[in-house]
């Protein structure tokens, strides 16, 4: 079984599918409303200079998210 | 039947899907910007006649859901469930049907009928993708009609689509309910029923399947419409429970998150039907410019490099038409001074209304230039990589990644930075933005750092002046920290940002968002600061003194015959301590008594108080009401050697300890009037008050404790 981590633990270019997105009520509405559901395939695209935001690209857009919102989405990794 | 000849369209789509470019189009020049009901959100109303209809577009706000958890998403569907509109424009990024859809599916669950506008047609063909539209319309029971808003293509289409959905609007082929799969079909069907024959009539029953939806989704506002009465409610809650039990007991999750996954399971189903598209990401071509821009090590210095060019153009190339206004504003004066009869009247006119309008004219050319720089870098698609790069810094003060163009903006003036927060989608950052942003200290105030820092700190006035920015810096990040865990806690969405494509801007588009900001600063604006400025003037002016201590208009009559320099020097000295006497006469002279001790435990001579208080009109009459006190004549500015002179000189009891209170106090004060009145316009007036008085107490406690403290340490 593939290794599941945090969103935020990816690597620039890393690929994974959503398995679960915690947190809760206003944060977990917000992220699924913007297309982080179960299921999706997300892509790590880089980290702002600073490290924080990440910029991921799922779906067709690209979205800039912070370390800490991202933790809330779990994936399960996929190999390249 | 009776044909309805007024039609009620409102533009609902996610933001970035052009929906600004479509109403545009759609509507012309014929529109005006109000703000929704009870809360500054904008409100863009447009008019257009069209086949013997008088239809009115509504903008809603850019949401991409339509939950009760956001201002912008519970504004977007209460206007649906109150206005009831005619039919929806639902604008999509063609490029991005997925997450575009999902609003869609929560469009169609309110039971609109629905337009569906695939929008940047181009973009999304260029990436190779192919969208079947005589089947998606089929699938979702709505027209479907291709644009490409920022070309104004296909909008009359679009137009013919909305009025022929209009004029069918009793036919049976709307579109079919949403399906979540049959099991949590079946439950919504059964709480339909329960919400139908519940005797609560409240307004959203209007659509019981929409309600029904969520209540099982446990949205708090609809539960409390639905739900008032325990009694009437008591069967529909019983069915409720029972329901939401039943699918935690099923699923294991919560019902809120089977509901949308179940639209996104259907909305998956759509696009598997309708869409072909390669497996190229689109934003590859982005991706070269893209990696400069918010490059690790470069991406500061060019964003650092374009905000600079912004900053420089709006206030170096502004300083032009700003004094050509000016001049333009004195002509005027003079014109009308010469032509009416000397009097109060006159006086009133020329000071009070052309001065009054001329100090709101002069910020256009500054207002002008910075929003085409904004608009700019919105349409560019650069703003969010901006906010991207900036977002963890701006976090220290509470802040996120787009507030930093306004904090920036401020060091230039503050007004159009407050009118520049409107780029930020949530109203609790608009606001905390909008309360730090006078600490950022504007231009206006450096003339007073240099006259105090000059007299008094000679070699080091430099180092002392930036160290009056830092400590404003330095202010914004407490104070940041303080109202972020305080007053402005409540909203806790997240930061969750779109980074679009990378866009060519159009010069159709960016000139109608300049003109926009524009026509909002000219109008509510300049009504209101004539009045105030009109208020101010009766205030400086009256009451008028008929009797001086001694006879200034007699002596200075004999002094002109004399053809000295030194009769002429007697002249203006005379002069000055006339206008000193008028002014100290006046309600804002007389405030001098009360000032006078409010402001003796910072240092401060009276002088320097009823300057302060002038001060809430423009930090540039500081320095010039300073000069009437002093009896100097108000023509003095910073590099006045008089007023250095007379503000060393030991009898006016200024040290340089106070003089660096005094600095810090211009410093967090009320910037002034036109940036009240921006805070009021675009925060409201609770804010504003808030903002004022929280401002001048803060100014206040720390120019006691520079000054006291100071004072003990032996400074």
């Amino acid at each position: 079984m593939a290794a599941r981590v945090g969103l935020d633990q990816l690597k620039p270019g890393q690929k994974g599918r959503i398995v679960r997105v915690g947190g809760y009520g206003a944060i977990r509405r917000r992220l699924y409303d913007l297309g982080l559901h179960n299921g999706e395939i997300v892509e790590m695209i880089k980290m702002a200079p600073l490290k924080d935001p990440l910029e991921i690209s799922f779906g067709n857009g690209h979205v800039s998210i912070r370390r800490s919102e991202a933790a809330l989405v779990t994936i399960e990794l996929m190999a390249d | 039947m009776n044909r309805k000849s007024e039609i009620l369209i409102a533009l609902a789509g996610n933001p970035n899907s052009g929906k600004t470019s479509i109403f545009n189009g759609l509507t012309g020049s014929h529109q005006k910007v109000a703000n929704f009901p009870g809360v500054t959100v904008e409100k863009r109303v447009g008019q257009k006649n069209r086949d013997g209809y008088h239809i009115t577009f509504v903008d809603l706000p850019g949401t991409y859901s339509l939950t009760a958890y956001s201002l912008d998403e519970k504004i977007a569907r209460d206007f649906i469930v109150n206005e009831s509109p005619d039919l929806i424009i639902n604008v999509i990024d063609s490029g991005n049907l997925e997450r575009s859809l999902y609003l869609t599916m929560q469009l169609m669950e309110m039971g609109v009928d629905i337009v569906i506008d695939l929008n940047m047609w181009d973009e999304a063909s260029e990436a190779g993708i192919e969208i079947d539209t005589a089947k998606m319309s089929k699938l979702l029971g709505a027209p479907i009609v291709k644009t490409i808003g920022n070309r104004a293509q296909g909008l009359n289409s679009l137009m013919n689509a909305a009025i022929a959905l209009y004029e069918d609007r009793h036919d049976a082929h709307r579109h079919p309910p949403v399906s979540y799969g049959s099991q949590l079909d079946d439950i919504v069907t059964s709480l339909t029923d329960s919400v139908k024959a519940c005797p609560m009539n409240c307004r959203g029953c209007r659509n019981a399947r929409w309600m029904a939806i969520k209540l099982l989704e446990g949205d708090i506002e609809i539960a409390r419409q639905c739900m008032t009465d325990n009694e009437a409610s008591a069967k529909l809650r019983e069915k409720l429970d029972e329901s939401v039990d039943h699918l935690r007991a099923t699923t294991d999750q919560d019902p809120e998150i089977v509901i949308t996954e179940g639209r996104y399971g259907y909305v998956a189903g759509i696009v598997r039907e309708v869409m072909k598209r390669p497996k190229v990401d689109r934003m590859r071509q982005s991706n070269l410019v893209d990696n400069f821009l918010t490059h690790k090590i470069l991406g500061y210095p060019v964003f650092i490099l374009l905000i600079w060019l912004i900053f420089q153009a709006t206030f170096k190339m502004g300083h032009y038409p700003m004094e050509w206004i000016d001049t333009a504003v004195a002509i005027i004066q003079d014109g009308v001074t010469s032509a009416l009869p000397a009097g109060v009247f006159t006086d009133l006119v020329v000071d009070g209304i052309i001065g009054g309008v001329g100090s709101v004219i002069i910020f256009l050319p500054n207002i002008v230039i910075l929003f085409l720089g904004i608009a700019l870098l919105e349409d560019s698609g650069y703003m969010a990589r901006a906010a991207f790069l900036m977002d963890r810094l701006m976090h220290y003060m509470g802040l996120q990644g787009k507030s930093f163009i306004p904090m920036i903006m401020g060091f230039g003036c503050t007004v159009p930075a407050i009118m520049s927060t409107r780029t930020l989608e949530s109203q609790r950052d608009r606001i905390l933005t909008i309360l730090l942003l006078p600490f950022m200290s504007c231009s206006a105030r450096l003339p007073v750092y240099i006259l105090f820092a000059g007299a008094f700190f000679g070699k080091s006035a430099g180092n002392v002046i930036f160290s009056i920015y830092i400590l404003g810096i330095i202010v914004a990040v407490i104070v940041g920290q303080l109202f972020k865990n305080t007053i402005l806690r409540s909203e806790d969405i997240p930061f969750v940002m779109e980074l679009p494509p990378y866009r060519w801007p159009t010069g159709r588009s960016v000139l109608i968002h300049m003109w926009e900001r524009t026509k909002i600063y000219l109008r509510k604006m300049g009504g209101v600061i004539l009045i105030a400025s009109i208020i101010l003037w009766f205030l400086g002016y009256f009451p008028k003194r008929s009797e001086y201590t001694q006879d200034y208009d007699a002596q200075i009559v004999q002094l002109s015959q004399m053809d000295t320099e030194k009769a002429a020097d007697r002249i203006s000295e005379l002069e000055g301590l006339k206008a000193a006497e008028d002014l100290e006469y006046t309600m804002i002279g007389r405030l001098s008594v009360v000032v006078g001790p409010a402001v003796s435990p910072l240092g401060f001579n009276w002088q320097m108080g009823v300057s302060l208080l002038t001060g809430f009109v423009a930090k540039e009459v500081v320095i010039s009401s300073m000069g009437v006190l002093y009896q100097l004549g108000a023509d003095q500015d910073e590099q006045s050697d008089n007023l250095v002179a007379v503000l060393k000189d030991p009898k006016s009891g200024v040290t340089p300890l106070s003089a660096y209170a005094f600095m810090v106090f211009i410093l967090l004060y009320t910037p002034c009037i036109v940036a009240v009145i921006a805070i009021k316009r675009e925060a409201g007036a609770k804010w504003m008050w808030f903002s004022i008085f929280f401002q001048t107490i803060l100014a206040w406690v720390a120019a006691f404790i520079v000054f006291q403290g100071g004072s003990i340490l032996g400074l």
